[in-house]
């Protein structure tokens, strides 16, 4: 296991700053936000120090970030930036224009808490509210993750049959600012599995035009193509993540544990890694766990896979869909189940908005009650929210 | 850089081409045909969301023969920052060329909503070129209020006409320390090619403000499109002048100005500032005329030593 490495330590934003690095960019354009700004204070760093041989622009916002992000992935260049909650509510108009353009930018997202009331803490509610503008999004577990799957971000993103950008989302602060020894590969490593791809580029030698206008006669095909290339990402990224150099550390869809686990819990993010340690020092073997790395495009087929010897799932949003039947995770894991014809128990349970810890009592007590609420109560979907002080409904 | 003085000093290229949906006798586009003529080449052009971008880029049509873009409508000048700045990138990787960038953009893109993203790219002193073509008001969406639309001028949203001045963009962009700010007006094609030319050769962030008159918004007929950029500098409503590293120079005198009432009858955007009771605001907007050209004489004489 990671044979080809040295081991380093670092915060989940320092990973994401040493594999950009290694990724040998062209231009990185970013506005500091917290829990973000490292990424950003580490790069500026390699670009004055001549580590990374590129241009940083500090623009005057994250609106103006992606759009110098989406003129220099024209202009033919590997382009990265990173932002978090506000930043990225400021940026949601021009990300479905990065996608649209076909633009395979690398953004780092560390997760947090969009306001009112302004909270600088983590949870998923800022990349949710942009989970339908194109973007492929990962999310990870750990710094060791954060590095690895920024890296494969790019050979994903730049896929000639590919050309859309990735978010590679970290749990602000809990994966953000924890620091923990990641194996990091050489960086001729790196630059070998990252080669560089011909794409359409804005050249005055051979002009062409981006970002026409398309009426209802054409608009309609221009998303329906986009939508196929972001399903292509699915297949692709089986592709991307087999030539990584180091097994170890593949991008996967999912990954799940304690396989024979009746109970099935879905989680995303930095709260996995909590699931995973209440399950190893649990003498129960009720539960597996589904820690799911591909949340666009959603990997149904293989989620199905991992439910199928399921009798319950308890699904772990970090995020709130106010109004809507169910948070996003949870709507997408029933919508699959209910396309497979699988009639099993769902529960919801939306955890940790503002940074309000997951802690291992209250996982411990979601155990719980998630087996008396999924074999004893007769309705197919259940909602919790973990760790609130009020009154559940 | 070389001198325009005749027709032939052009480059042959043109860069729009015709058979875009411009409406008839749009003051844009003749100067965006002059602009694109004299730029040196390599260049790329930005252009936000607005009249030119929509006229010009209907799939699966484009009338740019150029290298073109468009992102949105608050943002052309990020994206020319991202453009610029990627380029000096990938020209030292071995991976790229530079080319010069060009971005052309109404007065909403610029005063209002782009006005941001402007500041932030001369603030960080791109080597750029921002070329506003000023038709006073959001023409796309038809015909809205916008910070370059002058005092007592109807649109759809001030119809009783509107209460405040223009914004002063150029001082604004001399402000943010720009090496060369400059207005044109496609009337004047020679100085309008000379001063793209001259803002293309110098390094850093470089503006010109042309005055783009439009029948439509305006309400004049299509055939005096020429004349009524002529008046709008006759009358020293739209002065000629350049700034260049903070020295002021006019570039077409007029010594004795047309009345500005030459050029606002012909508008009927005008009607309501020229009827009798609001005799009080035509005063304000001939006093704020008066004011502006006495500004730049000052700044002339002040900046020339």
């Amino acid at each position: 296991m990671y044979s080809l490495r040295t081991q380093r330590l670092m915060t989940g934003n320092e990973a994401v700053a040493y594999a950009v690095k290694q990724a040998d960019v062209d231009f990185i354009a970013a506005y500091p936000i917290t829990p973000q700004t490292i990424i950003v204070e580490r790069l500026s760093e390699y670009v004055a120090s001549g580590e990374i041989n590129a241009e940083f622009v500090p623009v005057e916002s994250e609106h103006s970030a992606l759009s110098a992000c989406i003129g220099a992935s024209l202009s033919g260049a590997r382009v990265f930036t990173s932002s978090s909650a506000q930043g990225l509510a400021l940026m949601h108009e021009v990300m479905y224009i990065a996608s649209g353009l076909r633009c395979p930018i690398v953004m780092a997202v560390a997760n947090r808490a969009l306001s009112a009331p302004l909270n600088i803490h983590g949870d998923h509610s800022d990349i949710m509210g942009s989970r339908d503008s194109g973007w492929v999004q990962i999310f990870c577990e750990n710094p060791q993750e954060v590095y690895d799957y920024t890296i494969q971000a790019f050979r994903l993103a730049e896929h000639p049959d590919v050309l859309l950008p990735v978010t590679v989302n970290l749990d602000g602060f809990t994966v953000s600012h924890s620091s923990e020894p990641v194996a990091v590969l050489e960086d001729s490593v790196v630059k070998e599995y990252l080669p560089r791809h011909e794409r359409p580029r804005l050249d005055y030698y051979s002009p062409a035009s981006f970002g026409v206008f398309a009426l209802p006669t054409h608009y309609f095909e221009f998303k329906v193509e986009q939508e196929k290339a972001l399903r292509k990402a699915g297949d692709v990224f089986n592709e991307v993540a087999a030539a990584y150099p180091d097994e170890a550390g593949r991008l996967v869809k999912l990954d799940k544990v304690n396989s024979d686990g009746r109970i099935a819990l879905v989680c995303m993010g930095g709260t996995t890694g909590t699931l995973r340690h209440v399950l190893k020092q649990s003498a129960s073997r009720e539960f597996s766990l589904i820690s799911l790395k591909l949340f666009t495009p959603f990997p149904s087929k293989e989620i199905l896979e991992a439910l199928s010897d399921a009798e319950g799932v308890v699904v772990m949003d970090r995020a709130t869909s106010p109004g809507a039947p169910l948070p996003p995770l949870a709507s997408n894991i029933v919508a699959s189940l209910y396309e497979a014809g699988i009639n099993i128990p769902v529960l919801s349970v939306v955890y940790g908005l503002g940074g309000r810890e997951p802690t291992l009592r209250l996982i411990r007590e979601m155990l719980e009650k998630a087996k008396e609420r999924l074999r004893t109560v007769k309705v197919r979907v259940n909602r919790m929210y973990l760790g609130y002080r009020g009154e559940e409904r | 850089m070389s001198q325009v003085s005749r027709l032939s000093d052009l480059y042959g290229r043109e860069g729009l081409s015709p058979g875009h949906s411009a409406c008839r006798g749009c003051g844009a586009t003749v100067a965006v045909r002059q602009i694109l003529l004299a730029a040196e080449p390599p260049f790329i052009v930005v252009t936000p969301t607005g009249c030119l971008e929509v006229i010009s880029s209907q799939f699966p049509y484009t009338s740019w023969r150029v290298p073109w873009v468009h992102v949105a409508f608050e943002n052309a000048a990020a994206v020319a920052s991202g453009i610029e700045a990627a380029l000096r990138a990938l020209e030292r990787k071995g991976l790229g060329r530079r080319h010069k960038v060009i971005v052309i953009a109404g007065d909403g893109g610029t005063f209002d909503i782009g006005f941001q993203a402007l500041s932030g790219a001369f603030e960080r002193g791109h080597d750029l070129l921002y070329i506003c073509y000023d038709n006073e008001a959001y023409m796309n969406t038809g015909i809205q209020r916008s910070a370059a639309t002058p005092l007592g001028s109807a649109t759809t949203t001030t119809p009783a006409g509107k209460r405040e001045q223009k914004k002063d963009i150029v001082s604004i962009l001399v402000g943010h320390g720009s090496p060369y700010v400059a207005t044109s007006s496609p009337h004047l094609w020679k100085d309008l090619t000379n001063k793209v030319r001259k803002a293309q050769s110098i390094e850093g962030p470089t503006f010109l403000h042309v005055v783009a008159p439009c029948p439509r918004g305006w309400y004049f007929e299509p055939q005096l499109t020429i004349k009524m950029a002529k008046l709008a500098v006759e009358t020293r409503i739209f002065p000629i002048y350049e700034v260049e590293n903070g020295k002021y120079r006019i570039n077409y005198m007029i010594n004795r100005p047309r009345p500005v009432e030459e050029y606002l009858k012909l508008q009927s955007r005008f009607a309501y500032l020229l009827r009798p009771e609001n005799a009080h605001l035509l005063e304000r907007f001939k006093q704020w005329v008066e004011d502006r050209w006495n500004y730049l004489q000052k700044m002339a004489a002040v900046t020339s030593s």
